[in-house]
């Protein structure tokens, strides 16, 4: 048999460009950019900049109510990802088991993952609305019970609550995908076994499932942490009185809104390095746990 | 205007070519939405429809603050428009920056004449540079007023609206005597509690003359009358006189007052349109906003926006912006404004002619010019003619945090002001630091 042999060709590197352009342009040159921003005070309609080291990064850390932000976001990644990814497996075994309408659930499930996250956020604020909402029959039984304007705990709710609903369709694709790989034959044979369908679950289906999982685990974290924005904006504007100020809401009100370039670029790099050591986190000890088969 | 119809005649031909010449276009980026938003993209079809030179290209960007966002990321880009509708919280950069066409040196340029000695001292203040000169176009201008409802206020007996505070808090008494379960629907405004506040009481909100006279200020709002304003509204939060009425709180200030749940609300005069439009069951009138006893008043400042143009453009599209501007000022543009619009008009001359065609005498527009009447209280002075604060914006959401954790029960009031002050002070170094060396035009 003849071994393939490659020449080197400039269509090669001719069909790869256009995608290394692409990532160059909207990642790599932004990211430069913000890293050198950070170093300095810059000036919003251009006309220069001032050197300042560090200094923007000892204000962020130095200021007590960023790690109140840095805690909520945590808080906030953890909480949408449990949910988010615990309810796409519930909707995911129940739509691998093929019971009635289940291609009809498979569609309504999916859909949510379509809708903008300001969006979300619109719809949620009419279902917590205090005054309108569905949450408001809570204030009709109990009055003044339900207050996003008042009680942190329920604005961070809230949000989470909107947050994981989003991730749901995301997880739901891949936990839904994953079951499916699975061979028929091995699920078939443990049934002959005698295994109850939750048994099967257990001991056969999710251990498979792991990769799926550590792969959404990262991804939804991740995700939690950058693209939360539209949520919070939305539904409670950052606050009551900075409860539900997530890093990346931060960023956008003092950076677009309050026109603090340099500061702004300062949080969007401890951001970065903050989901970069999280997802290592990750790779480091849970992937350890993970079967490949 | 372009002929859609085929020319059958060469001599036709040139000289449908002759008239339909192309006009200079530039374009105009605003930040109104909705109805206002259509208000101003129809200010651009009638300028465009009164002339054939010039043709201005209005582009609604979503909202003030979003204006000026895009038109910094176009202008970086070299992509930014002519003219930009700026709302004053967000123009202390381009102040500095310097990327900005004064309009006063504009008109001249383009041999405009202009009467500035025209505009309302509480307008051109806001607007002009230390020497006087105006840096950009006063065109949509407001100022706060408070909303009352008249049958509440008759019912509990109460014949006049108050103009001080004390009045204003005997009126929520009685209106609550009355069996009136809400007196005061309130949001917590940074524009209306402490910016317009403190002009009114002569109180200054920072230091160097409000930040006028350089960039090294720290704020001073934690020290002036402001808290024991804020204090008293707390009181009456606290003892049930007012409620706190904000969208994250299910129902807006205004709804609530619109619905009769609650007799009082703070608002721009701009709102008076919105009101007519949203037809209220009941009588309702606007007073202006209330100062303590004991407080000689004067007057407030104007609120909304100015128009700015940037630099960068060709001379052709100056001119055009400028014949723009020019047509807006117009008496029949801005009379146009305040019809469709609860805006007010910005020079003496137009005032003084609406009030002789008798104008504030018909209905929607009976009252409307209270807010003159605070505008024009007093000539402006050091601390009453505006704020020049690097990252208003900033310090808005500061004070706009505090106030909300000192309601919510958790520091009290003065030691909310404070930590805001603290906080603002910090955002006004990291500003002047920015700008290190330079100074407010």
């Amino acid at each position: 048999m003849r071994r393939a042999h490659f020449k080197f060709s400039w269509i090669v590197p001719a069909l790869l460009l256009p995608q290394l352009l692409v990532i160059f342009v909207f990642f790599y040159w932004p990211s430069v950019q913000a890293l050198y921003w950070a170093f300095t005070l810059e000036q919003p309609w251009g006309g220069g900049n001032t050197w300042v080291g560090f200094e923007n990064f000892r204000n962020i850390m130095s200021d007590p109510y960023y790690w109140g932000s840095v805690r909520v976001s945590t808080i906030y990644a953890l909480a949408t990802t449990a949910l988010a990814m615990g309810m796409a497996l519930v909707l995911a075994v129940f739509v691998d088991r093929q019971l009635v309408g289940s291609r009809v659930w498979r569609v309504a499930t999916i859909w949510p993952y379509a809708v903008a996250a300001p969006a979300v956020g619109l719809a949620f604020q009419f279902v917590f609305n205090p005054g309108a909402g569905i949450f408001s029959y809570i204030n009709a039984v109990a009055p003044g019970w339900w207050d996003l304007s008042k009680y942190p705990w329920q604005a961070v709710t809230a949000i989470v609550i909107a947050g994981a609903w989003k991730q749901v369709a995301y997880s739901f694709i891949f936990f839904l995908a994953a079951l499916q790989s699975i061979p028929r034959s091995l699920i078939e044979a443990a049934a002959m076994d005698g295994a109850r369908p939750m048994r099967r679950m257990l001991d056969l289906q999710l251990p498979l499932l792991t990769p799926t999982f550590f792969f959404l685990l990262v991804i939804n974290i991740t995700d939690s942490f950058t693209d939360s924005f539209g949520i919070v904006d939305t539904l409670t504007g950052g606050g009551p009185f900075r409860a539900t100020e997530l890093m990346v809401y931060r960023i956008y009100a003092d950076g677009f809104r309050g026109f603090d370039y340099s500061g702004a670029a300062a949080q969007s790099i401890i951001l970065m390095v903050l989901v970069m050591a999280l997802t290592f986190i990750q790779f480091r000890y849970i992937e350890r746990r993970v079967h490949y088969s | 205007m372009k002929s859609a119809l085929p020319c059958s005649a060469a001599a036709l031909c040139v000289l449908a070519g002759v008239a339909s010449a192309e006009p200079v276009r530039f374009e105009y980026w605003y930040g109104l939405t909705g109805d206002l938003g259509a208000v101003v993209l129809e200010t651009c079809n009638r300028f465009n429809a009164s002339q054939d030179e010039y043709e201005a290209v209005c582009v609604g960007q979503d909202g003030y603050d979003k204006a000026v966002q895009n038109t910094i990321a176009a202008f970086r880009a070299g992509q930014h428009p002519t003219l930009l509708q700026a709302f004053d919280a967000g123009t202390a950069d381009l102040m500095l920056s310097g990327e900005f066409y004064p309009v006063k040196q504009l008109m001249e340029d383009a041999g405009i004449a202009v009467d500035w000695d025209d505009y309302f001292p509480g307008i051109a203040n806001y607007y002009s540079a230390s020497n006087g000169d105006f840096f950009s176009m006063p065109w949509n201008s407001s100022t706060p007023v408070y909303y009352w409802n008249r049958e509440h206020f008759e019912k509990a007996g109460i014949t006049e609206a108050p103009i001080t505070w004390e009045g204003l808090e005997a009126a929520f008494v009685k209106l609550k005597e009355s069996g009136q379960a809400c007196a005061l629907a309130y949001a917590p405004s940074s524009w209306i509690d402490l910016e317009q506040f403190s002009m009114v009481h002569n109180a200054p909100v920072a230091s160097n003359d409000n930040g006028y006279a350089g960039l090294d200020t720290e704020l001073l709002f934690n020290t002036t009358l402001h808290v024991k304003h804020m204090e008293n509204i707390q009181r009456w939060l606290n003892d049930g006189y007012a409620l706190m009425r904000t969208q994250a709180a299910g129902k807006t200030a205004r709804d609530s007052f619109v619905e009769g749940e609650c007799s009082v609300f703070f608002s721009s005069i701009a709102d008076h349109n919105t009101f007519h439009k949203l037809t209220p069951t009941f009588a309702w009138d606007v007073q202006i906003i209330p100062t303590y006893e004991g407080v000689e008043r004067t007057n407030s400042v104007v609120g909304g926006a100015s128009l700015w143009v940037l630099s960068g453009k060709t001379d052709e599209e100056y001119k055009g912006a400028a014949t723009y501007l020019a047509f807006l000022a117009t008496k029949e543009e801005q009379q146009f404004l305040l019809e469709n619009t609860g805006y007010i008009p910005v020079t003496k001359s137009t005032y003084d002619a609406l009030l002789a065609e008798g104008f504030y005498y018909n209905e929607p527009f009976i009252h409307r010019d209270i807010a003159m009447k605070s505008l024009t209280w007093t000539e402006p002075n050091e601390l009453t003619r505006g704020l020049r604060l690097g990252g208003m914006i900033q310090i808005r959401a500061e004070w706009l945090a505090e106030v909300e954790a000192a309601f919510a029960g958790q520091k009290t009031l003065q030691e909310a002001l404070d930590t805001a002050v603290a906080r603002g002070n910090d955002v006004l170094a990291r500003f002047a630091q920015t700008y290190a060396g330079k100074s407010f035009p």
